[in-house]
């Protein structure tokens, strides 16, 4: 067991310690440095510099870039450690970590209220494609959710916008609350969030309630082949308690698994989905900060991107035992 | 299974054949669609822009000018190179990495087995972001290479425990007292039985090579002066062609994108039932 729990963390401390390297590496080794770029952005765009040369030597010296690549190196690791990321370039007194924390609720709030909605959707919808006993025409109603499924989530999203949006004008197609409005925790806030969030919730739970449905309904028709099946029918029980007691039953666990999986990749899960829609969470803000090369804004978000998986795994990892005790044993 | 050979299969499984000849017919349409489209009219300026689509332009025009029709005839093929060569770069290495760790085991497993698992941890999306923002400009062929990068390790994992498991077979024990060479045992009879694996794994990193692109060009950090679909989506989101209401300039990219993926799943899902039923004959 405690081998287990050390190779667990010892993979996840990997994980994050490759995430954190590629992080530093990849800038670096491109051509040209980031205070080379801003600078060029900068003349480009007609702004007085002065003596450019200077200034850029300056940058260099106060961002640390004309130490030796191995002393950067561990000063990144020790500020990432201390979760000190850097400040923003495009708005620029404000800390990264604040903007990648004022995401991060959209975000969260967003896909795992969406990813619980299609998860029980999707199993219910499985279940009952696996049931002899269910009408055909509710188990041809899978065929267009499963052909949903092969359709990226903004694709979704933007064919939702334009019909519920913009040709039929229902649900607002932009940002996480009315604009201008001051979010207290209260009722009416609660209602103008809940009423943003439609639509790209919508395209999240339309895109992936076929992978739910398809998983259940092979698990399903895996367990309902089983021995204890045919034992279960023998001694006579009733086909509807076989069904939901004997089949169900044992096929939602392998579902709960990939519920928890997927909740581990909550931040990166919609990021063009928060795009298409204005969305205030990481995903938009990662995008906004690409459009205005904020690098140490593009950054952190990509970090933490990587590490809340390696963090979320961890944790699923070590809870699984709890459920399955032979996973550990191994 | 051979008996009755490719059309037997093909009329078994229908999913197949109907999401390869749709993808055929994608590819063929592009490929020869300089015969009766002037595509010299996807370049900017090349129409007047803003144009609802008309007799003599069949899906109208863009902001900046340019045919749509056009446009979108010399993207697919852009879109669809992407996919097969990122699909392709990624199952050879992929493939390799995967017999290497299960045929030699050992320290070379382990190795090969950590690196797949801490790069499938590691978001695509986020090294992508990492490079797409480093390098001055992007290209067809460098994302191509890069998502390449990125989608080695379903096939790796899949050839590798395929691996495993064949090299206990009887026949391979034959083989090895024949005092064949591992390199001809390997190609002799190890990779014929994992053909449909190695098919239905490329489908998978074709998959998902282009589904990384599209978000990467969704994003703003595609090819600027090269069209692919995942362009043509992007520029028209970036001017607003939803709410401008201009439907001939997004619907068709994104009809195009939802087809192949489509027809992508289709294959995907009966080559997948091909294999299980091969597992299924031998157990």
């Amino acid at each position: 067991m405690l081998a287990y729990i050390l190779r667990r963390v010892g993979m996840a401390a990997l994980v994050i310690f490759v995430a954190l390297s590629v992080n530093f590496a990849i800038p670096r080794l491109m051509p040209g440095d980031p205070v080379e770029q801003q600078f060029a952005a900068i003349s480009a765009a007609g702004g007085q510099v002065g003596d450019i040369k200077a200034a850029m030597q300056a940058m260099r010296e106060r961002l640390g870039l004309d130490q030796p690549v191995w002393r950067q190196y561990l000063a990144f690791l020790g500020n990432s450690a201390r979760l000190e990321l850097g400040v923003s370039v495009a708005s620029y007194p404000q800390r990264v970590s604040e903007i990648v924390l004022a995401g991060l609720p959209w975000t969260v709030g967003l896909l795992g209220t969406a990813t619980l909605i299609s998860f029980g959707l999707g199993t219910l919808m499985g279940a009952l494609m696996a049931w002899p006993r269910t009408p055909r025409l509710l188990k041809l109603l899978a065929v267009p959710v499963v052909v949903l499924s092969a359709i990226p989530y903004f694709i979704l999203g933007v064919v939702l916008m334009a019909v519920l949006g913009i040709m039929w004008p229902v649900l607002p197609v932009a940002g996480g609350f009315p604009f201008g409005m001051v979010l207290n925790a209260d009722l009416p806030s609660f209602r103008a969030i809940l009423y943003h969030a439609v639509l790209p919730g919508m395209s999240i739970v339309l895109a992936s309630l076929g992978t739910w449905a398809i998983a259940m309904r092979g698990m399903v028709v895996g367990v309902l082949g089983e021995d204890y099946i045919m034992l279960a029918e023998a001694k006579g029980l009733p086909e509807r308690r076989i069904f939901l007691a004997y089949g169900v039953r044992n096929a939602l666990l392998p579902q709960f698994t990939s519920l928890a999986l997927k909740l581990g990749l909550l931040v990166s899960g919609a990021i063009l989905v928060e795009v298409i829609f204005a969305y205030p969470g990481i995903g938009y803000r990662l995008y906004v900060a690409i459009g205005q090369k904020d690098v140490f804004v593009v950054q952190g978000i990509v970090l933490l991107l990587s590490v809340s998986i390696a963090l979320a795994m961890l944790v699923l990892d070590l809870l699984y035992p709890l459920i399955d005790p032979r996973v550990a044993a191994r | 299974m051979r008996k009755g050979g490719m059309w037997a299969l093909f009329r078994r499984e229908p999913l197949l054949p109907v999401g390869l000849a749709v993808l055929l017919a994608l590819a063929l349409l592009s490929v020869l669609a300089p015969l009766f489209v002037d595509t010299s009219l996807a370049a900017i300026g090349s129409t007047p822009p803003r144009r609802p689509p008309s007799a003599l332009h069949w899906l109208g025009s863009d902001t900046q000018g340019r045919d749509v029709l056009a446009s979108l005839l010399s993207a697919v093929p852009q879109t669809l190179m992407i996919g097969l060569l990122a699909g392709l770069i990624g199952l050879a290495v992929g493939g390799l990495l995967g017999l290497v760790a299960g045929w030699f085991g050992g320290l070379a497993d382990a190795m090969i087995r950590t690196a797949a698992d801490v790069m499938m941890t590691i978001p695509a999306i986020a090294v992508l972001v990492l490079v797409g923002t480093s390098v001055r400009s992007m290209s067809v062929g460098l994302m191509a290479l890069v998502v390449a990068g990125l989608s080695w390790m379903v096939p790796a994992r899949a050839v590798r425990a395929q691996v495993l498991s064949l090299r206990e077979r009887p026949w391979i024990d034959v083989a090895r007292l024949n005092g064949l060479s591992p390199l001809r045992i390997i190609l002799a009879d190890l990779l014929p039985n994992l053909a449909p694996y190695l098919a239905a794994s490329f489908v998978v990193a074709v998959s998902t090579a282009m589904l990384a692109t599209i978000g990467l060009e969704a994003l703003g950090l595609g090819p600027q002066n090269q069209l692919t679909l995942g362009m043509m989506i992007y520029w028209a989101q970036y001017s607003g062609a939803i709410l401008r209401g201009m439907w001939w300039w997004w619907v068709p990219p994104v009809v195009a994108l939802a087809l192949i993926f489509v027809a992508l799943l289709a294959v995907s899902l009966g080559m997948d039932r091909v294999v299980n039923a091969r597992l299924r004959e031998e157990g």
